[in-house]
């Protein structure tokens, strides 16, 4: 007992050197003399939560074992695709109901939905933890943005494109620095995202520099536009179908844009998983030695993954920057990446519903919470360092698929 | 001809004082990376926080207060030292510590959660803003060169930079070599499992390395403010990452190495600022580290490590 008042007694002291310097004394400045503005109340606060914290871990600590970790039901197959269906059709259907607001977080957060799967791919599939994820998805908004800005491409056009360009760079990059470990791997994507960022900025004559490409119209629906007046002559969505102008409609006309293509990234990524290229990834992700001596490359096999991917970053960003109607570098920090990889792993690496569900809390939350909107990183790296702690495996982890003998 | 010596000399300045900073900051990477295989990504944070924390202790004091300057300068170390190694031993307690026998990337993107956290625990608190840090150490030696007069400027913050980085790198070199705890933490570095079968207590090897990190980087941090004059709760990141590149750049795991890398990044940061642009040294860093990890992984300095089942 007496060592546990004495390590909370310490705990609390630390904890106090650590708030003092950042909460406790607030810098100010007046003319030209800097002062401090003590805060007490911070101080002291902060450490007897921490004293009673540590005082009552030991309790605590006792109770945890044998507890049972959630995890998704395993579902027949034909219950699955009914509840598949089901909330399909509600996701189609929903939009008509609603608020344009919410609709608009709605396709943001299918768009988190997009990437968070694209990403799952080479993080949760591959194994490969990939920080420039972001670089990708910014290839594939500038490409859109450039095609348009120098060429006139409608999104329609450029859309292919965008995800070729970023499937194509997803490619060159991955080529050489695959064969590098882990962590090693890591910090080179990263490299990578922040050096396509710093050549967005720079190549200001190509790019726009910092100010980014402004002006991207939004796609239209068979050839007619959704806007208020026709640009080019042709006739708009409203006037062809002879009601009247609803500047609603393209909001929801977005959202079901990217719904359809959530829906197609999920049914690929889907299929893939079941694939042999799906397998290999699972299989090296486990075991690179086995692997290799199983006679897998374990170079193409990553390829493929990185690729894949960078390619569906690519149609992600393409849909951003027809939705913003402008792209520019601040978009694409690497705070970006770390948002998507945070998706991808609280939503358990490698499973598709827990990415979806992550990407909901992580979008949807913020927008509630706005009045807490300054502490949303704080929080968000909190949750961050809480996960890998205490469940490594994500709020919703995959399950394997396995075949069981009946019996 | 005549205007290249005098110019490469005030660049050769430039880029040492930057790269003793970076040799600074990649001490801590080097260390936690020898002795347990992870990159520490929430260490350019901790040089962030040892800069505030020295200039909450410049205010505290007071500049008319009338204390002399070096006291003054010595003080803000001091403290800063003080108070980033509690931070760094309670980010190892926090986030790393629980997660020492999970996959390699668990602790990683732990790592990288705590580095999000700090930066804004550190803008929560103290604001988002660039914050100027008085200048305490003015002037410069100046002297000129060459046929046409060239003045080379060696700012005394800068100058202080080198020096300090001088002494931090001795006494460390000294500790790491005939201390026991140094002794200690070198065979934890070569083997931890054995070092902890033959009666090293490695958690507190593993805590004292994360603590020296953490310091070096304090003083870093401490120094850069000075000569800069400014700072922001997002320095961490970029310093962190070129201080990362340093270390890879000299070999990761050895201390020499990221001596050496630490100044061999400066200068050619400071060249490529110089002859190329100064907008694509960031560029040139990354490069590098692109480059080094693609052809020589194991750095200048470093051992080659064979995966083995």
């Amino acid at each position: 007992m007496s060592q546990t008042i004495k390590n909370a007694l310490v705990a609390a002291l630390m904890a106090g050197v650590i708030i003092a310097p950042v909460f406790g004394l607030q810098i100010l400045r007046r003319g030209q003399e800097t002062y401090l503005q003590p805060d007490w109340k911070m101080i002291i606060g902060g450490m007897l939560i921490i004293f009673v914290v540590q005082m009552l871990r030991p309790l605590w600590k006792r109770r945890k074992t044998g507890t049972k970790r959630l995890q998704i039901p395993a579902i027949t197959d034909s219950i699955r695709r009914k509840v598949i269906l089901v909330l399909v059709l509600f996701a189609l259907v929903w939009p008509f109901f609603t608020g344009r607001a919410q609709v608009d977080i709605a396709t943001l957060v299918l768009i988190y939905v997009m990437l968070g799967l694209g990403l799952n791919i080479v993080v949760g599939y591959a194994g490969l933890l990939d920080l420039g994820f972001v670089g990708f998805y910014a290839v594939g908004a500038y490409t859109y943005a450039l095609l348009y800005h120098w060429l006139g491409w409608s999104f329609w056009e450029a859309l292919p494109f965008s995800g070729m360009v970023s499937a194509f760079f997803g490619y060159i990059l991955g080529f050489p620095v695959l064969r590098l470990r882990g962590d090693y791997l890591a910090i080179v994507t990263l490299g990578f995202g922040e050096i396509i960022r710093l050549l967005l900025i720079n190549l200001y004559d190509f790019t726009g520099g910092p100010d980014g490409v402004s002006g991207i119209p939004k796609p239209s629906f068979l050839g007619y536009q959704l806007t208020r007046r026709s640009l080019d002559g042709t006739p708009t969505f409203h006037e062809a179908f002879g009601i009247p102008f609803n500047s609603e409609h393209v909001v929801i006309y977005l959202y079901l844009l990217a719904l359809i293509l959530v829906l197609i990234t999920l049914f690929v990524t889907s299929r893939l998983i079941r694939m042999p290229i799906g397998r290999a990834w699972e299989a090296l992700r486990e075991d690179e030695i086995a692997c290799r001596s199983l006679g897998l490359n374990p170079r193409n096999i990553k390829l493929s993954a990185f690729t894949m991917g960078a390619m569906f970053a690519g149609f992600g960003g393409a849909f951003f920057a027809a939705r913003q109607g402008l792209v520019n570098p601040e978009s694409f920090t690497f705070i970006e990446s770390a948002l998507i990889l945070a998706i991808v792993v609280l939503g358990g690496m490698g499973s598709q519903v827990g990415v979806i569900l992550a990407a909901v809390l992580l979008t949807v939350v913020p927008e509630l919470a706005r009045e807490f909107a300054e502490y949303r990183m704080l929080i968000f790296g909190l949750v961050m360092v809480v996960m890998m702690v205490w469940r490594p495996q994500g709020l919703l982890p995959m399950k394997r698929p396995q075949v069981e003998l009946e019996s | 001809m005549s205007d290249l010596l005098p110019l490469l000399t005030q660049q050769l300045f430039n880029g040492l004082s930057l790269g003793a900073i970076y040799a600074l900051i990649a001490i801590g990477y080097t260390m936690v990376y020898g002795i347990i295989g992870m990159i520490n990504f929430a260490h350019g944070e901790i040089y962030m926080i040892g800069a505030y924390v020295g200039l909450v202790t410049l205010s505290a004091i007071g500049i008319g207060s009338g204390v002399p300057i070096p006291l003054m300068i010595l003080a803000m170390l001091v403290v800063a030292v003080l108070v980033t190694a509690v931070y760094g031993f309670a980010v190892e307690k926090i986030a790393y510590a629980p997660l020492r026998n999970s996959p390699r990337l668990v602790p990683l993107i732990s790592a990288i959660g705590m580095s999000i956290f700090l930066q804004n625990w550190v803008a929560t608190g103290q604001g988002a803003r660039d914050m100027a840090v008085p200048s305490l150490v003015t002037g410069s030696l100046e002297f000129t060169m060459g046929a046409s007069d060239f003045t080379v400027t060696a700012p005394y913050s800068r100058i202080m930079i080198i020096l300090v980085t001088i002494v931090m790198m001795i006494g460390l070199s000294l500790f790491i070599k005939y201390s026991r705890t140094g002794q200690a933490s070198r065979a934890c570095s070569q083997d931890l499992r054995m070092a902890n079968l033959l009666g090293i207590d490695t958690s507190r090897i593993i805590s004292i390395t994360f603590v020296i990190g953490a310091m070096l980087a304090a003083v870093g941090g401490v120094l850069i403010a000075l000569a800069i004059g400014k700072l922001n709760p997002f320095i961490g990141f970029i310093a962190g990452i070129k201080a990362f590149t340093a270390a890879v750049l000299g070999g990761i795991g050895s201390i020499p190495g990221a001596m050496l890398g630490g100044v061999l990044l400066g200068l050619a940061e400071t060249f490529a600022a110089a002859f190329i642009s100064s907008q694509y040294k960031d560029i040139v860093a990354f490069m590098l580290l692109v480059l080094i990890l693609l052809f020589r992984p194991t750095g200048l300095l470093g051992k080659p490590e064979v995966e083995k089942v």
